[in-house]
Order: C-alpha cells, then sequence, then structure tokens
C-alpha cells in the first residue's frame, strides 16, 4: 500500500521531467553510463579512456568531452552513435576541464605537473599554458570569456589568469584542497569548495576578495568527515548545492544569506553533481557505494539511486 | 666509525649546504634537517615538501630554504642542533633516537626553536618524556599498534599469539600492541620470546613452524623492528593463520603503494625528485616540512613565533593524502592523522576503523588521548 504511494509520488514526479539524457564516468570501469533521467534508468554503459572523470558537453549537446586521466588525453565522444570521434591533445594526467563560452577553447587542468593546458577544439591544437600551484584541479571560466581561475589543490589558492593572454592576474588563497570553482551567471561572485579544509568559499569575482567562508555541520557526522567537492547553483541562482564527499550528504545553500537550509543524504561519498537543463533534477555521483542519487530541486527530495559502474566521478545532462 | 672531529663535522655540514641550500632571499622561511647516519631516506621528503612549499609560497612571496645536518654514528645532537641555531634556524626536522632528540630539545629549550620528530615512534617521547618544543608527524608506536588492533577486532581476529624479538625496540612495540589489546578487547592468549642461538641445526624457517604450535589463536602478532625473522612467519605458521604487527600485516604512516586521495600526486611527486618509493619516514618528513610551510602560507607571515602558533593553533589543519586531515594534538605534540593498514602490495584498511567511538573525533581513538594525561610538560 505505502510502497504503491511512493512509485505513485514518483511517476508523478516524473512526469513534470522532459527526455534528458545524463551522462555519467565511471573512474575505475573505464566507462560512461548513460542515464534517461525520465525513467531514471541506465540504458547503456559505453567503454571508454583509462580513469574517465572530468566530463563536459559541447554548447550543441552534440559532443562529450572525456578527461581519460591515465590515458593521458581528452577524449571526444559523438552523442548520436557513443563513439569516440577523435582525441584532444591534454598534455599529463588531465583531470577537470571547463569550456570557454565561444565554445571552442578548452581549459584543462594537467593534475601531474602544475599547469592548465588550454586547447583550441577545433584545429586540435594546444593554445598555451600557465603554471599554476601544485594539483591543479578546478577549473573555471567566467561568463564574459574574459577571466579563467584555476584552484590548486595542495597550494590551496585560486589563480586567476586572463583567459586570452593566459598571464596571471591574481591568486587568492582558501581553504585546504580546493576542488571545485564555479561563477554564477552574472560572473559577479566565484564559488570554490574545499575538501579538506570542509569550507566553501564565496568570493567577489571582480576584488579577487573573499566574501564569506561556509562552514557546515552535520549531527553525527565528525567535521573532518565533510569534504566538499563538487557545487552547483539553481537556474535561477537563488540555491546552491554542495556534495559533502563521505559525510554522504548534498547541502543546500539559500545564496542570498548564504546559510545552509537542507542536508540531502545521498550515497557514500558524494562527488560531483550536475542539474537537469530544466533545472527539475539534481543528480549526484556516489563514488563509494557505486551509484546516482536524482534528487528533486522543488521538493528537495532524494527520489532514487541509480546503481552505475565503479566510482562514478563526473556528470553531465542534455535536453 | 670514528666520531668525526668539529672541524671535519662542520666542513661536512657546509658541504651539504652548499648542495642544498639556493640563495636565500630576504623574507624566507627556514627550515633545518638534523638526522643520525647516512642515507636519504627521510630528508628525500622533507626536500619534496620544501619543494611543494616554494610552488605555492611564490604566489605569496615567500621562499623556504632547507638546510641539513647529518651526524656521524654517535654524532652529538645537540652540537649538530647548535649548528641550525646558529643560522637562526627555527624549525629543525629530526631523525634521531629518542635519546638524542630529547637532548636536543632540553638544549634548545629555551632557544624558541622547534624539533619536529619524524623518526621517533617511541611512546615515551609523546609520554612521561614528552617535551613541549617537541612534535612528532611520525605515529608513535601506540598509534600504529592501534590501527592494527582496530582492524583485526572489527574482523574478529580478536586472539593473538605474540612472538618478541630481543631488541629494546621489539619490547617497546609489543608493549604497545598489549595495551592495543586491552583498549580494543582483543585476547593475547600466550607471548612467546623468538631467541636466536648459534645452533647450526636451527633456522628462522624452522623456529616458526614450531614458535607458533601448541596454543589456539586467529593472528600471529609479531614484534620484530629489525627485521630479524618476522618475514619468514609469514605463510609459514604451524596453523594457518594470518601474520601481522611489524611484519606481514602491519599498520603505517604511508606506504608505497598507497594510491587513494590524492595519494597518486604525491607519490609521483616523490619518484620523479628521489628516484625511489616514499616510505614512511619520507612522508613523516615531508608532513612536517609541509606542516610549517602551510602555517606560514595560512598566516601570511614568515615571523617563527606566529608559525608556531598557526601550527599549534586549534583550527590548524593539514591535508597529508589520508582521506582527513592532519593536526596536532595539543596534549602531546602528536600529529592526528589516519594509520594504513596493509602489505607490501595493498593497503587494505585504513584505521580509524568505523565504530571506534571517540567524543572529539575518532582520529584520536589512535594513541595516547587527552584524558590519560600521560605528557606531564604539558599538563
Amino acid at each position: 500500500m505505502r510502497r504503491a504511494a511512493v512509485m505513485m509520488v514518483a511517476m508523478l514526479a516524473a512526469g513534470g521531467v522532459r527526455a534528458q539524457t545524463a551522462y555519467v564516468s565511471n573512474e575505475k570501469d573505464d566507462t560512461i553510463s548513460v542515464i534517461d533521467v525520465k525513467s531514471m534508468t541506465v540504458t547503456q554503459t559505453v567503454k571508454v579512456g583509462r580513469r574517465p572523470r572530468g566530463i563536459t558537453l559541447t554548447p550543441d549537446f552534440k559532443q562529450l568531452y572525456i578527461c581519460a586521466s591515465d590515458s593521458d588525453t581528452i577524449q571526444v565522444m559523438d552523442l548520436a552513435t557513443l563513439k569516440i570521434v577523435h582525441d584532444l591533445p591534454s598534455g599529463e594526467d588531465p583531470e577537470q576541464f571547463t569550456l570557454h563560452p565561444d565554445g571552442r577553447r578548452l581549459y584543462v587542468a594537467n593534475e601531474n605537473n602544475n599547469v592548465v593546458t588550454v586547447i583550441d577544439t577545433q584545429t586540435r591544437r594546444v593554445i598555451g599554458q600557465v603554471d599554476v600551484g601544485i594539483e591543479p584541479e578546478g577549473m573555471a571560466v567566467s561568463p564574459d570569456g574574459k577571466v579563467a581561475v584555476n584552484t590548486s589543490e595542495t597550494t590551496n589558492m585560486v589563480h586567476w589568469f586572463d583567459a586570452d593572454k593566459l598571464t596571471l592576474l591574481d591568486n587568492t588563497l582558501v581553504g585546504s584542497r580546493p576542488r571545485f570553482a564555479l561563477f554564477d551567471k552574472e560572473g559577479r561572485t566565484l564559488w570554490v569548495t574545499a575538501e579538506v579544509g570542509g569550507t566553501v568559499h564565496v568570493i567577489d569575482a571582480a576584488t579577487h576578495k573573499e566574501r564569506q567562508t561556509i562552514s557546515f555541520a552535520i549531527p553525527g557526522i565528525p567535521k573532518d568527515k565533510i569534504q566538499p567537492v563538487g557545487l552547483r547553483l539553481s537556474n535561477d541562482g537563488k540555491l546552491a548545492f554542495v556534495a559533502l564527499g563521505p559525510a554522504n550528504h548534498v547541502a543546500v545553500i539559500d545564496t542570498a544569506s548564504l546559510k545552509v537550509v537542507k542536508y540531502l543524504l545521498v550515497g557514500r561519498r558524494v562527488w560531483h553533481l550536475a542539474l537537469t537543463p530544466d533545472g527539475s533534477r539534481l543528480l549526484a555521483t556516489n563514488g563509494v557505494s557505486g551509484d546516482v542519487s536524482v534528487i528533486d530541486t522543488e521538493r528537495m527530495e532524494v527520489l532514487k539511486s541509480i546503481p552505475v559502474g565503479r566510482y562514478p566521478w563526473g556528470v553531465a545532462i542534455r535536453p | 666509525m670514528p666520531q668525526l672531529s668539529t672541524p671535519a663535522r662542520a666542513i661536512l655540514a657546509i658541504v651539504m649546504l652548499l648542495a642544498a641550500t639556493p640563495a636565500a632571499p630576504a623574507a624566507d622561511i627556514r627550515l633545518g634537517w638534523l638526522a643520525t647516519g647516512s642515507g636519504d631516506e627521510g630528508l628525500d621528503g622533507l626536500k619534496l615538501a620544501v619543494a611543494d612549499d616554494n610552488a605555492s609560497g611564490r604566489f605569496l612571496g615567500q621562499a623556504y630554504t632547507l638546510e641539513p645536518v647529518i651526524l656521524p654514528p654517535g654524532g652529538d645532537a645537540v652540537a649538530g642542533l647548535k649548528q641550525l641555531a646558529d643560522k637562526a634556524i627555527r624549525f629543525v626536522v629530526a631523525d634521531l633516537p629518542a635519546a638524542d632528540l630529547i637532548r636536543a630539545a632540553d638544549a634548545a629549550a629555551a632557544t624558541g626553536l622547534v624539533l619536529i620528530d619524524a623518526g621517533a615512534a617511541d611512546d615515551s617521547l609523546r609520554e612521561g618524556e614528552c617535551r613541549r618544543n617537541l612534535l612528532h608527524t611520525r605515529p608513535s608506536r601506540a598509534m600504529l599498534a592501534d590501527g592494527l588492533a582496530q582492524v583485526l577486532v572489527r574482523k574478529s581476529w580478536k586472539s593473538w599469539l605474540l612472538v618478541v624479538g630481543p631488541e629494546p625496540a621489539d619490547r617497546l612495540y609489543a608493549a604497545a600492541i598489549r595495551r592495543a589489546a586491552a583498549k580494543f578487547g582483543a585476547r593475547i592468549v600466550a607471548e612467546r620470546p623468538w631467541t636466536y642461538t648459534r645452533d647450526a641445526q636451527r633456522t628462522a624457517e624452522g623456529e616458526s613452524v614450531a614458535l607458533t604450535q601448541g596454543v589456539s589463536y586467529d593472528v600471529v602478532v609479531v614484534a620484530d623492528e629489525a627485521g630479524a625473522f618476522g618475514d619468514s612467519m609469514v605463510f609459514n605458521t604451524w596453523e594457518p593463520r594470518p601474520v601481522a604487527g611489524t611484519q606481514g600485516l602491519t599498520a603505517s604512516a604511508w606506504s608505497p603503494v598507497h594510491d587513494q586521495w590524492g595519494a597518486t600526486q604525491v607519490q609521483n611527486r616523490f619518484r620523479a625528485q628521489a628516484g625511489r618509493a616514499m616510505t614512511e619516514r619520507d612522508f613523516a618528513a615531508w608532513a612536517a616540512g609541509r606542516a610549517v610551510g602551510e602555517a606560514a602560507m595560512r598566516g601570511r607571515t614568515s615571523d617563527p613565533a606566529r608559525i608556531e602558533a598557526a601550527m599549534r593553533g586549534s583550527d590548524f589543519t593539514l591535508a597529508v593524502f589520508k582521506g582527513r586531515a592532519a593536526s596536532f594534538r595539543p596534549w602531546d605534540g602528536q600529529l592526528r592523522q589516519p594509520i594504513l593498514v596493509g602489505w607490501a602490495r595493498a593497503v587494505v584498511a585504513v584505521a580509524p576503523q568505523e565504530g571506534f567511538l571517540h567524543p572529539f573525533t575518532d582520529l584520536d581513538t589512535l594513541g595516547s588521548d587527552q584524558g590519560e594525561k600521560k605528557c606531564a610538560a604539558r599538563q
């Protein structure tokens, strides 16, 4: 009886979701899981290069770029056929990357050799490299395309550089082991997660000065197990979602007050997040439990966990 | 080897300084290395830390330098420390025997110099013989034994046969094992000494079988820090039982095969620099050098007093690639950190294990805890 009710709620909830497709990289299986968001099922699993981590969609949603870290390359997958059509030169050990708003330049963090590599995805050539701190990880480009940032995990800084000239502009010290950076839509604020510091840093993009540090507290979970990694902002910019790693929760932050409004229980070692283009669902990859949690962003509820491969890492969703 | 005369030692030190130290810029942060004997183990870890500190510090206008003083066997640690102190070095990472470390710490007590022990695992240095100007990045024997005990107890391998070698270090390790057994509810069903004789008919291989007969247990725990017999006991017991302790399944601060939580990156950096795998001693020295750098960068200061205060502060954290932030315990100066449990080819578990609870942080289930008040110098 209760199960039937739950199923109905789930079906009703799913009824409001358009057909959208999610792609999840499985770090240990060397595969990409393809998920139909509406039915919340894996429809296909595709073999790719070794240790796939960061993934991102092209603006036309026709291709998926995959950081195959241990293959030292970025693979380009055609989403109509799910075949790898070619590789991009990536530099050594690519982990995360971001596409410039021009849809052409790709900024790649090379974790092993302390540089950011910029690639022209059309000519498939390296345009340039920028020296940054130790273990570069998070990458972001401002919405106006002028400034790029990288976070370095052992140097614990945000490095700001000119996206065209590739010259270093400034460095902002943040919490320990910064993993992910994201500009808000207006380009006014940069959000940075610090995994070991256990904090999220809200930084003014004009002055490069920190506006606020956000900490987390979940009853029954030791503070040092709260390790923020992935972060997304809702389409209207009012909420921020933060994956808290081995704390097994996603925090929901009100961006006006910069206060945590809710913690959602997900799978084990939640890593990265993606919102569906319509904003109705948030998908979270759970590394240790090997599944993806589907969160209804309106009800703030976890609807389902979808088993995928071993150590799911990145997630990207197209309409 | 005879002890070097003072001039010879000074020349040795100067040669090393010239080899290791680049021209020092104005606002620099200087680290010293003080160790006995030859070999680069430990020192290579500190070199990597200084390289890491410089790679990050350059963005803040900080430069880090390293000055090693390596003593001949039996060399005078106090004189070695003085050489470093005379160069206004306030942070010295040391790999010294416990007695030398205490003499050096006492000699430096009034100078404001901080010694970071990256070599001695002795519990006495964290307890009865603790010193206020000593920090420890190498886990104590108690921490290692506690980590191993948690893993064994969680598997319900709770009854142990303890085999103890003849060296003083073996007895210290055995004491830590006994303490861990009592702490986590394991039982030592029998304790047997390993005795080496010159009888040509006896071999380590044969002894192992004989020593493990006649009693029922889950695990053989060996206390053999020098590696005299433990390895030959693995797969060589009377009953089919695993071997743990100083050989077999071991607990350590670091392992060359550890690859979780970003450890691959630091392992790769170390291998590229040193041309070999990173050991536990290298890791402890690396953590010491990084702790100084982390405190200096967080505080944006090159002032040694402020760096030390930041390092000892309650909000200080150090990322050590083991899934949890490390920090210094105020009650004994020990770096609290996860302990890896595994063998040569794999890390199979990490302590603290789930279920071993603590009112403050489960990392403090490993080693001597605040409430035990064993370090009088810090009470």
